[in-house]
């Protein structure tokens, strides 16, 4: 709270009436602030009609669904949930080419949010929703749903990318302690391989995992705004803060025994193996990766907190590094049913509803950690409050698929090579600069 | 790819062509020719890819044929008159055919078939590859040029040629010894049915199970499984894979060379302590505790594993919790040269006896921290194709040796046993008669897989781990992925489809052509 810039504090102060921030619009505190105002007998939705479509299915789905019964009942709106699967462009684009998207829509990728912003299928964010992102979220998550100069979405749930999952009966064994910095995590690394297991279980077949490693080392040491660029391509990959980041990495690529079966193997192991190999076969110490590892856990029968403990992603420079990916929510067709609804998701009230079922971790820094069931969450969205302003989003997911997010292609091509040869910083880069040249040059 | 194309669409034109041509046989309103419902069924029912194209192009030739008796009128008029009733004559029995109109009436839903699924796309796809990405900005040829610069649809090309070269072969050759072999034996049928099965199973289901055999690890790769035993039956592994001294310049012995050596020269009376690290607990855990060496004559010293449990102990120095690694060899090497050898005792100590005074250093040599050897790297870079083929073969043999039977049972017996009463040998009949006698099954079979390695997709989707990908993938995975897979340049990928498409249409049309011959 203390870190808040003073508009977050003048918009806590007036918080049921939200009206503050960039709210521009005519009449702050008189009509549309009435659902975020809550309580009270009246429901101004009541007999609307709202469709919200997301990927969820399962538990995921029910989960939302009671925050979806806890708006109705609020609002008196009536809201149905349509499921998208697994591809959610899919699911949308005839829809929206039909002419009858959903109300509302949440997108598993903010590159989505440009791509419907481009065909106009999106409206803007209304005054009441702009205001709880700005009461609710630092200004880069408002940046992130944004497009042509418009607010279209806003994170609603997040995945927490920057953890350092660790076997803690391995760590007793070494007499290792969970690692402050990089350096500390080196040692331990180390440590851990001189008392016989590897440290380090790489799913290097999947080339997700490795963007989110490199991604925390150069939040780490390059700092936010280098993110930024690098995310933007604006400054190119041969720059020397790629260089600083590339060779902290080449500390753990550069020596086999750090690395389970040696580059080689890493390079052959895909994702859930990798947990496996830490938690189950117990041949290594340590997986990086985010906190949707606790899925994989299952009949490993490691328990979370137990045996698999988290340590956050170490600092490798001066940023205490916090990745995120996560949701959107849009709003498809613009009726003030949609636009409460919406406004409900990035309150502290909805976020609140939502923290209390499992599986669930919000964005949302006004959300308290005490709301969360489990410790683990509570201590992931901990260190969201605490890292404040410098919250990113997972750059590949930012970048051109064709750059960010394909098989063999791209930043996960090259950085595979690099783990086949890591003295190479230099070459890596030149490959990672030409590759990203050519996706964002469309 | 076309036989993707051509399971659906077959199902559908069945359907269609079935609705279509109800619609215009109206008008000429034969009640002859609205009973009976051909065009559907002769397009619907030819599943198999291979057979299909045949079908479909004989459709087209019958469509060339039945306007033959205009045609050749009007060419007639353009001739002599004297030839005018030669041209008469032969327009008179065309008649007997159906009316020009009615045929075309007929041939109408397969036509408009045949243009809604193989022409348009193709033009659309030619039409396409002229464009970028994003489909507004005309690149020429500039897609065609980058297929033949870029290294990674190079090596894709390369390694299509690869799998043209090696897997038709391959496939062709094993099923021809299997169909001979299996023709000989009791259960034949049987033999027949096991190799058969791995077509039963969908390439995806393959490449799932062929990705579990190749696995690295011993306990899980079939593969590795297999070298690993008979390997280990020659020549077993033994002492202590792993362990190595401490990096750091305290620890009195280094890593050179694979073998370890003390930094410093070793006096005789003084011990030599040579502490590892590297190995878990659990492989030591019924080690004696380790010794300091007793002094006295002779170069004496101890080998043990530095290294507590849970941390702590004192570094280089020996801890009462340390255990001593026994049954390590250990050398005396003075100017290069070994002086003597000697094997630690159970709690880690050694003596050299019976040396002469002198300075040495002790080095524990290569061959006691030798890793167990644990297999071949099948999905690695360098062997991932040949592995990816292997799972082909095993996919298609069985196929191939069905088709190769049917021809085998087809050859005339009397010729094989006029050889063998003119005293051939097994070998000559098989060289001399059975093959060449098969050769139309077994080119009809080859030419097949030519056409199938082409489009081969699955296998190596599902088989090449992410890594190894760029490195095991072919040209109709780079299709795919370029153009939906997350690359989102579908220029690029119609110029890569249409460069298949012309890698393929070769044999398809030797292929039709044989077909055509046969039935000549």
């Amino acid at each position: 709270m203390r870190k808040l810039p003073p508009i977050m504090v003048a918009c806590l102060a007036l918080a049921a009436a939200a009206a503050c921030g960039s709210d521009t619009g005519g009449q702050p505190a008189a009509s549309g602030s009435a659902p975020a105002a809550g309580g009270g007998a009246a429901k101004p939705l009541e007999g609307m009609k709202v469709e919200v479509a997301a990927k969820w299915t399962g538990d995921e789905q029910a989960n939302f669904e009671k925050v979806l019964k806890a708006f109705e009942e609020k609002t008196g709106a009536k809201v149905t949930y349509a499921s998208t699967g697994e591809d959610t462009g899919a699911y949308l684009g005839p829809r929206i080419q039909g002419g009858n998207p959903p109300d509302v829509a949440i997108l598993p990728q903010p590159g989505l949010v440009q791509q419907y912003a481009d065909e106009n299928a999106l409206k803007p964010l209304s005054a009441e929703v702009q205001a709880q992102i700005d009461q609710n979220y630092t200004p880069y998550w408002k940046e992130l749903g944004s497009a042509k100069g418009q607010v279209y979405g806003v994170l609603v749930k997040a995945a927490h990318k920057s953890l350092v999952w660790y076997r803690q009966s391995a760590y007793d064994d070494a007499g290792a302690q969970p690692a402050s910095s990089w350096d500390d995590l080196i040692k331990n690394a180390q440590t851990l391989s001189d008392s016989g297991v590897s440290p380090f279980a790489l799913c290097a077949a999947s080339g997700w995992t490795l963007t989110d490693l490199f991604e925390n080392v150069y939040l780490s040491t390059a700092g936010p705004e280098n993110y930024d660029k690098l995310s933007k391509h604006e400054i190119p990959w041969t720059d020397a803060s790629v260089k600083t980041a590339l060779e902290k990495l080449a500390q753990v690529f550069g020596k086999k025994e750090f690395m389970l079966g040696g580059s080689s193997g890493a390079l052959q192991t895909d994702f859930p193996t990798c947990v496996t190999q830490v938690y189950a076969q117990k041949k290594a110490a340590m997986v990086i990766e985010a906190d949707f590892v606790a899925a994989s856990l299952g009949q490993s029968g490691a328990k979370v907190g137990e045996e698999a403990k988290i340590m956050p992603f170490p600092k490798a420079g001066d940023t205490a590094p916090v990745i995120l990916g996560g949701d959107v929510a849009v709003v498809m067709k613009d009726n003030k049913g949609a636009q409460a609804l919406v406004e409900y998701l990035a309150s502290k009230e909805g976020g609140e509803v939502w923290a209390k079922q499992p599986g669930y971790l919000s964005p949302n820094r006004n959300v308290s950690p005490d709301n969360y069931p489990d410790d683990l969450t509570k201590q992931l969205a901990q260190t969201i409050i605490s890292a404040g302003e410098s919250v990113r989003y997972d750059m590949s997911d930012l970048a051109p698929s064709a750059f960010g997010g394909t098989d063999g292609k791209g930043e996960w091509k090259d950085l595979q090579d690099f783990l086949r040869n890591p003295s190479d910083v230099k070459g890596a880069q030149e490959k990672l600069e030409a590759d990203a040249a050519k996706a964002f040059k469309k | 790819m076309t036989e993707r194309l051509d399971g659906p669409q077959a199902a559908g034109g069945g359907e269609s062509a079935a609705g279509a041509s109800s619609g215009p046989s109206e008008p000429p309103a034969d009640p002859s020719s609205d009973s009976p419902q051909p065009g559907a069924p002769l397009s619907g029912s030819d599943t198999p890819a291979a057979s299909d194209t045949p079908a479909a192009s004989d459709s087209l030739t019958a469509s060339e044929e039945s306007p033959a008796g205009p045609a050749a009128a009007g060419y007639a008029t353009a001739a002599p008159p004297g030839a005018v009733a030669t041209a008469g004559a032969a327009q008179a029995p065309a008649r007997l055919g159906p009316s020009p109109r009615l045929a075309v009436t007929f041939l109408l839903p397969a036509v408009l078939l045949l243009v809604a699924w193989m022409i348009y796309p193709v033009v659309y796809s030619i039409w396409r590859s002229l464009f970028d990405a994003t489909g507004d900005r005309f690149v020429g040829l500039g897609n065609y040029v980058s297929i033949f610069t870029d290294s990674s649809t190079l090596t894709t090309i390369r390694n299509n040629v690869i799998w043209v070269v090696v897997a038709p072969i391959v496939v062709t050759a094993l099923g021809l010894v299997f169909a001979v072999l299996t023709e000989r034996i009791r259960w034949s049928t049987a033999f027949k049915l096991v190799l058969f099965m791995p077509m039963a199973v969908s390439l995806l289901a393959a490449g799932v199970i062929f990705r579990l055999v190749y696995e690295q690890d011993p306990d899980k790769g079939v593969a590795n499984a297999i070298i690993t035993t008979v390997h280990d039956a020659f020549s077993s592994s033994a002492g202590y894979p792993g362990a190595r001294p401490r990096e750091n310049d305290q620890a009195p012995a280094v890593v050179q060379g694979g073998a370890v050596v003390t930094r410093q020269q070793a006096q005789a009376g003084t011990p030599v302590l040579i502490p590892l690290v590297g190995l878990t607990q659990d492989a030591v855990k019924d080690a004696a505790p380790a010794k300091a060496a007793p002094g006295g004559d002779g170069l004496s010293g101890t080998v043990w594993l530095d290294v507590v449990r849970g941390g702590g102990g004192t570094l280089n120095q020996i801890d009462p919790q340390e255990k001593g690694l026994a049954g390590v060899t250990v050398e005396a090497v003075s100017g290069g040269a070994v002086k003597a050898t000697t094997e630690t005792a159970a709690d880690g100590t050694f003596r050299f006896s019976g040396l002469p005074a002198g300075s040495y250093v002790v080095r524990l040599p290569q061959s006691n921290f030798t890793a167990p050897f644990n297999g071949l790297t099948w999905l690695g870079p360098s062997l991932i194709t040949p592995a990816i083929i292997g799972a082909y073969i095993w996919v298609w043999a069985g196929f191939a040796m069905v088709l190769i039977a049917a021809g085998l049972s087809a050859i005339p017996r009397d010729a094989l046993e006029a050889a063998r009463i003119d005293g051939a040998t097994e070998w000559q009949v098989f060289r001399r008669i059975t093959v060449p006698l098969l050769s139309p099954v077994l080119l009809v079979v080859f030419v097949t897989m030519i056409i199938n390695v082409l489009k081969v997709f699955d296998l190596v989707f599902i088989i090449a781990p992410g890594s190894v990908q760029p490195q095991a993938n072919v040209v109709a995975l780079e299709m795919w992925r370029v153009s939906f897979g997350g690359g989102g340049n579908q220029g690029l990928g119609s110029a890569l489809s249409i460069f298949l498409l012309v890698l393929v249409v070769p044999f398809m049309i030797f292929n039709i052509r044989r077909f055509r011959r046969d039935e000549g």
